[in-house]
């Protein structure tokens, strides 16, 4: 009897909130791997790049074990990509993960999945995009991650990456979503550092995928109704092209929109606040929230309160619940892991005429240097003072 | 059950098997609501090829997956797609895999499920839908079959299609080589022959056709076959080789000449003199089997004649 034949399944809430839980001191590649073992994962592609190699050669390991029922390293991330789609295609729970310069490659083929309605779970661990090159964990490729139609999360510590990413095979599967979620997670920071996480046994497992209870039907021959492509792709210059290609687009989006609903229950909400009364606030996501707390503390033993918005999900993004929580802030620090500043992008387009907040551009740290309070200390206390 | 026209097979069987198939099953509409359906879609139910074996003698006594296509005229790739679709052994459980191309503009109109992904990635998807079909139905054959172009398999999907045959994935890949990027308006590909003159080779190409039969032996292909479509028996008989091969043995690959009559200039009515006659001057018909293929193919013949 293969391993996963012995795993007793249990509904995602019981999973999620029920089942008793024991604490590890693990790495943040052993805390996804340990979600992977309890998902009911049918298949996992993998392809070997810094920092992600570690969760997915770990996903192998359970492969081995017997957890998965098929699982290979493709020829590079375009393959890897391209064979996860197929996969996801015929109905089979699908994984795939990445980082920096192997997302870029992947690109077309991550873009194209939700135009084709494929749920799977990719996990980001994110790293420079080269040149030059560097390994170093630095999150711009999330950048270029927000247009694609993926539902994107991006987790703060070990323990996030293990429920989120529990929680995304649950949420991508919805019949209402049947999209793809991605989770990331700052590579080195989180996937090669130990923190405390809280898992459930691993003899329980998520129901696996029930393809026919999604959006669109499965290439596999068996579906009713029966899979019959008679029309031409939508490729000519004209007025019905137009249309049928927006409406597309419009149910991506409007599919990724209805997800919010699953991540509140799953999850606990797009986003989490602490302190919220506090006049000047800091939005962050991913490792920069776990920087921001410490800085927060020590801003505290200074007499100073601030207030935490914790961003778990940046597609769908937090929108109403920004807004809502912004409308007494008088400053607003964004620090973030990358040269552009996307989360501050993010942050004024939603804000914009809906706050009276000072927004600074910064605090930023870029190429994979961590991220000291000190300087979100100083950019808050400059805020505190008007300046920045 | 409608009455099935032009069928040579044993009505009774066929209706059996057809109450136990699930992918036929799904191609009855609801009872009393088949009259309200197309009479394309009628004729497919009624006299189309599913859960019964075709002979290319049965061309033009059944509704065959293809018709309609949007090819030039003359087209010698829509012919031969014509063909190979109606050769497959078992088109209810078949799913086609295409990427940019003239082909796919036929192969999406036909009746059979046809993934059309992005550039270059045919044999990887095919390897995902391979794998995840097997991980469904363990113990009901589903034939994956890629059908791309020259360039689409030769250049840009080339990693692929390479990485698929190491990995002795078990599907099978046609390529409908034109020699030529008929679709985007006719540029040089891997396959053009060296020294002609084509878009994006403006003093001629510099460098051979690539050697693709050779690739898939050095890969370990099962079967390996080169052929044009003049002649419909033997297209039959090669593609439905390669798809049975693909299913117990290992990768499978058949390349066809499918003149590019825009590009090359050749006249609708010369296709097939051209192909007859690039056969006897350089393409030829050739095949390749591995000793385990040939024993399989030997074991299901006797099988059937048992």
């Amino acid at each position: 009897m293969e391993k996963h034949e012995k795993q007793r399944v249990v509904t995602p809430e019981y999973m999620f909130f029920e089942a008793p839980r024991t604490r590890h001191f693990i790495t943040g590649s052993e805390a996804a791997s340990e979600a992977v073992r309890r998902a009911n994962l049918d298949i996992a592609i993998a392809y070997p790049i810094t920092p992600q190699s570690e969760t997915m050669q770990r996903v192998g390991d359970l492969f081995g074990e017997g957890f998965l029922k098929d699982y290979y390293r493709a020829e590079d991330e375009i393959g890897a990509f391209s064979a996860i789609s197929g996969a996801s295609r015929t109905g089979v729970r699908c994984l795939t993960a990445s980082s920096g310069p192997g997302l870029m490659r992947g690109l077309e083929v991550i873009a194209s999945w939700p135009g084709h309605r494929l749920p799977l779970v990719f996990l980001i661990m994110c790293r420079v995009i080269n040149a030059p090159l560097s390994i170093q964990p630095d999150n711009l490729e999330l950048a270029y991650m927000l247009n694609t139609g993926s539902v994107l999360f991006h987790a703060e510590n070990q323990q996030d990456f293990f429920d989120y990413t529990l929680a995304a095979f649950i949420i991508s599967e919805k019949c209402e979503v049947t999209l793809p979620v991605s989770v990331a997670v700052d590579g080195f920071f989180v996937t090669h550092a130990r923190g405390w996480v809280e898992m459930p046994s691993a003899e329980l497992k998520l129901p696996g995928r029930d393809c026919y209870n999604e959006a669109v039907p499965m290439i596999d021959n068996e579906n009713p109704p029966i899979r019959i492509a008679r029309d031409a792709p939508i490729q000519k210059s004209n007025f019905i092209s137009y249309q049928m290609h927006a409406a597309w687009q419009q149910e991506i989006h409007a599919a990724q929109e209805r997800s919010r609903r699953w991540i509140t229950r799953y999850m606990g909400g797009l986003l989490e606040i602490t302190n919220p009364d506090a006049e000047t606030i800091i939005i962050a996501s991913g490792s920069a929230v776990s920087q921001s707390r410490e800085a927060i503390r020590q801003a505290q033993d200074m007499g100073h309160k601030i207030g935490l918005i914790k961003i778990k999900s940046l597609r769908p993004f937090p929108v109403q619940e920004l807004r809502q929580a912004c409308q007494h802030a008088k400053r607003i620090i964004v620090p973030e892991f990358n040269c552009t500043g996307w989360l501050n992008r993010e942050v004024r387009a939603t804000l914009y005429g809906h706050t009276e907040a000072e927004i600074a551009d910064g605090p930023r740290v870029y190429g994979g240097i961590t991220m000291p309070t000190e300087m979100i200390l100083e950019w808050l206390l400059d805020a505190e003072k008007g300046g920045q | 059950m409608p009455k099935r026209v032009g069928s040579s097979h044993d009505k009774e069987k066929v209706h059996k098997e057809r109450r136990f198939d699930m992918a036929l099953r799904t191609l009855n509409v609801a009872p009393g609501f088949m009259r309200f359906m197309p009479k394309e879609y009628q004729d497919l139910v009624e006299k189309g090829p599913f859960g019964r074996q075709i002979k290319v003698t049965d061309l033009g006594t059944f509704k065959e997956v293809l018709e309609e296509h949007p090819m030039c005229e003359g087209c010698a790739m829509a012919f031969f797609i014509r063909l190979s679709l109606a050769a497959l052994p078992n088109p209810e459980h078949t799913v086609m895999v295409g990427t940019a191309g003239c082909g796919r503009l036929a192969i999406s109109q036909a009746a059979i499920p046809f993934v059309y992904g992005n550039y270059c990635d045919t044999n990887g998807v095919a390897t995902g839908l391979k794998r995840g079909l097997q991980i469904r139905f363990p113990d009901q054959h589903k034939d994956v079959v890629v059908m791309a172009g020259d360039g689409g398999l030769s250049d840009i999907g080339f990693s692929q299609v390479m990485h698929s045959w190491f990995r002795k994935e078990k599907f099978t890949t046609i390529m409908l080589d034109n020699e030529v990027y008929g679709n985007t308006g006719g540029q040089e590909s891997g396959m053009t022959r060296k020294g002609e003159v084509v878009k994006m080779a403006p003093l001629g190409k510099q460098f051979e056709k690539i050697d693709m039969l050779g690739l898939a032996q050095t890969s370990g292909v099962a079967y390996i076959a080169r052929l044009t479509p003049t002649n419909p028996s033997r297209v039959f008989s090669t593609i439905r080789k390669a798809v049975l091969i693909a299913r117990e043995v290992g990768p499978t690959y058949v390349q066809a000449y499918t003149s590019c009559n825009i590009e090359y200039s050749i006249a609708p009515e010369k296709v097939l003199d051209d192909a007859r006659q690039v056969e006897k001057e350089r393409y030829g018909f050739v095949e390749i089997m591995s000793d385990e293929a040939k024993a399989y193919l030997e074991r299901i013949d006797a099988e059937s004649k048992a």
